[in-house]
């Protein structure tokens, strides 16, 4: 492609303070769609809920005023990356690099998965939910008024998705939920891969008694029944999201230590570590650029099937009455305190549950779409 | 004289005993000189490399000698002088040209981050030298090709570019261990080209391993013949292949299949095959497979001796002096 003459490149460069727009008039589908979505969709939650986003910046309560400038912030955001990517597209018409980057390739083919890719809209849809849960969330989740009157009312327009035993809006409360089941998942995810990745590069490097010494560590947490520890913490302390966080994270770390161990152990012997050491680079340089993100791209695909795996597991707590304490809202506990209603109410439970379902498979499907995209033997591909 | 290693001894501590990969070689490399390690595969010529700079994998180590490189001994010096020396002083060329590469970065990259490190260049000046680099060993359109991955460089390619690392920190000594091994002839000729043009460009020593005496007989001044980690003959290349002294040298070059010879002429071996290092014959190692072996080599490993300037042999059966 040639260089562009001015109007050429004036019409996109305008078209693109709309975000997306830009990069579908150079036909750039695969990067406007999402942000030209995106970007509706806060306008729209923005149009939608005016009166709520003025009211964030004089309320003292600071998740709506960290929800308020989110919105603001990531529309801004979206405006000048669109019109900075226009104008790097204009720019260099598709020039500058020789081939794909590894990264490149497997974003192709992520990109080429179409189960994989509703996944990630879905899940990116959802925690975009959850952070703008007060903004969005049409009455207080805690909120009881005239029980009798509105208690267990089916889904409406009023009420989306119905009410429950004590005449809280359920579309408020699984919308607050979100934030709880999301974050607990995500957070306990990085601690654990943080912690996993930290031991088990530590246990390989050093090697020999050391290693012998962590490993035997590993095999004991992962022979210690996680779920009695916790009913006998929770009996102690007072269950709240840190400390589920922490207890999910710090149980689950073992499985990603073995395997970045093993990783470790077997780039150790690869050659381009001999000819890094023959190059005189210190040992750290080489564990942490060069050894650690070859073993990356499976820890990769198995955080995002641990996300998922974590969600549920604070559901089945939350839903035993160990995890989250209602009036907390969080998807466990509301399915646990829909299912005495279920045959009355059966939109208590389900709503909560429906969506637990949805984020779980979304996660899998996700991680599935990962694998096939960063399978080192894909790598070597050039054309999907 | 650049290198010199006096009794260099390297052995794998097996729990079958242990394996004694080098075994008291002493040789030196001059500066800007090229001297080539021969022998066949699995005589120990790359733990020769590999001792020289402490990178034997466990359970090897080195565990006697001396390795006096420009005045210092690298089995004295501290673990940081040492990181100093390789790739500064000393750099190496593996065998596997694809396997040197890290994957995940660019060639660009990989050739900076030595720049960076060795020569304490900014991140700006590294990248350019290194497309510097790149051009210089043959690499067309070096700008473009520094941004590409190792997996979108041919086998040749990669050869070049792992060659303008080892050479990025402009080392005293590079050894390049099979650099030729693992690509297909023409490309062979060109790298035994692009090395020599090197050498007079940045007045390195080479020390070459390899068992392609083709390309030992193009680039090497001396040679060394190494059997069952010993040296067996070190001689100046015109001589040796002229008249080899030693029944394992004579073997070796007796095996080459010539051009031009009859059809009916059948491809000539060396009887027999490496011997297990742990199960080594006693005496001469060489001796079942010897046309002149005799009850005479069984007592002792013959010493290697002077046979005249610059020429070595270890051989009961050869004419000393």
């Amino acid at each position: 492609m040639k260089s562009r003459n001015p109007p050429d490149r004036v019409i996109p460069l305008g078209l693109s303070l709309l975000p997306g727009m830009g990069h579908l008039a150079l036909g750039k589908r695969s990067r406007g769609l999402p942000l030209l979505s995106f970007s509706l969709l806060l306008v729209l939650v923005l149009y939608g809920n005016w009166d709520a986003f003025l009211n964030a910046f004089e309320t003292t309560a600071v998740d709506h005023w960290i929800a308020a400038v989110f919105l603001i912030v990531a529309l801004a955001a979206s405006v000048i990356y669109s019109v900075w990517d226009v104008h790097r597209l204009l720019g260099s018409p598709s020039e500058g690099r020789y081939g794909k980057s590894p990264f490149q390739l497997a974003r192709r083919r992520f990109a080429a998965n179409g189960l994989a890719v509703a996944a990630l809209y879905v899940i990116g849809l959802l925690y975009l939910l959850a952070l703008l849960a007060p903004l969005l969330a049409p009455y207080d989740p805690a909120a009881i008024t005239d029980i009798l009157a509105t208690r267990y009312l089916p889904p409406s327009w009023a009420h989306l998705f119905g009410t429950d035993e004590f005449g809280r809006d359920l579309l408020s409360r699984a919308l607050y939920g979100a934030r709880v089941s999301l974050s607990v998942g995500l957070l306990a995810v990085l601690i654990a891969m943080s912690v996993g990745t930290t031991y088990g590069a530590v246990a390989a490097y050093f090697g020999g008694v050391v290693d012998n010494i962590l490993m035997r560590i590993v095999d004991v947490v992962i022979a210690f029944p996680v779920f009695f520890l916790m009913l006998v913490l929770v009996g102690i302390f007072e269950a709240n999201i840190v400390f589920l966080v922490l207890i999910l994270g710090l149980t689950s770390w073992t499985g990603t230590a073995r395997f970045i161990r093993g990783e470790m152990l077997s780039l150790k012997e690869r050659e381009f570590t001999e000819a890094a050491r023959s190059l005189g680079l210190p040992s750290w340089r080489i564990i942490v650029r060069h050894q650690i993100p070859n073993a990356l791209s499976p820890v990769l695909v198995q955080a995002a099937l641990m996300v998922g795996g974590m969600i549920g597991a604070e559901a089945a707590l939350s839903f035993l009455g160990i995890g989250i304490r209602p009036p907390t809202p969080s998807w466990g506990n509301m399915v646990s305190g829909g299912q005495d209603a279920l045959l009355v109410a059966w939109w208590v439970a389900f709503f909560p549950g429906a969506l637990l379902a949805l984020v779980v498979l979304s996660f899998n499907l996700l991680a599935d779409g990962l694998r096939d995209a960063l399978d080192p033997k894909a790598l070597m591909q050039r054309f999907v | 004289m650049l290198l010199r290693v006096e009794n260099l001894t390297s052995y794998f501590f097996l729990d079958e005993g242990p394996l004694k990969a080098v075994d008291g070689i002493s040789f030196h490399v001059d500066e800007k000189e090229t001297v080539g390690l021969v022998g066949e595969s699995g005589c120990g010529k790359t733990i020769v490399a590999l001792s020289l700079l402490n990178l034997i994998p466990s359970p090897g180590r080195v565990v006697g000698g001396r390795i006096i490189f420009d005045g210092e001994d690298l089995r004295q010096v501290t673990a940081e002088r040492l990181r100093q020396i390789r790739g500064g002083g000393i750099g190496m060329v593996f065998q596997e040209p694809g396997a040197a590469l890290n994957p995940v970065y660019t060639i660009g990259y990989q050739i900076a981050e030595v720049l960076r490190l060795h020569r304490g260049l900014s991140k700006h000046e590294a990248d350019a030298e290194a497309v510097r680099l790149l051009g210089e060993t043959g690499i067309p359109e070096p700008e473009k090709r520094a941004r590409a991955y190792p997996f979108e460089f041919s086998g040749g390619m990669r050869q070049r570019a792992v060659i303008a690392i080892a050479i990025s920190a402009r080392p005293r000594l590079l050894i390049a261990d099979e650099p030729t091994t693992a690509l297909d002839p023409t490309v062979q000729k060109e790298m035994v080209k692009l090395l020599g043009y090197l050498q007079e460009q940045y007045k390195m020593a080479i020390l070459l391993i390899t068992h392609d005496l083709g390309v030992v007989a193009e680039m090497a001044a001396r040679v060394m013949v190494m059997y069952t980690g010993k040296l067996v003959e070190v001689a100046p290349t015109h001589a040796l292949f002229r008249a080899p002294k030693h029944p394992y040298t004579q073997g070796l070059l007796n095996a080459i299949p010539r051009l031009g010879a009859g059809r009916k002429e059948p491809l000539r071996g060396i009887p027999g095959s490496v011997p297990d290092f742990l199960s080594l014959p006693s005496g001469c190692t060489f001796h079942p497979r010897c046309p002149l072996g005799d009850d005479s080599c069984k007592s002792a490993f013959p010493p290697i001796r002077d046979l005249s300037y610059l020429r070595q042999c270890a051989c009961y059966k050869v004419d000393h002096g």
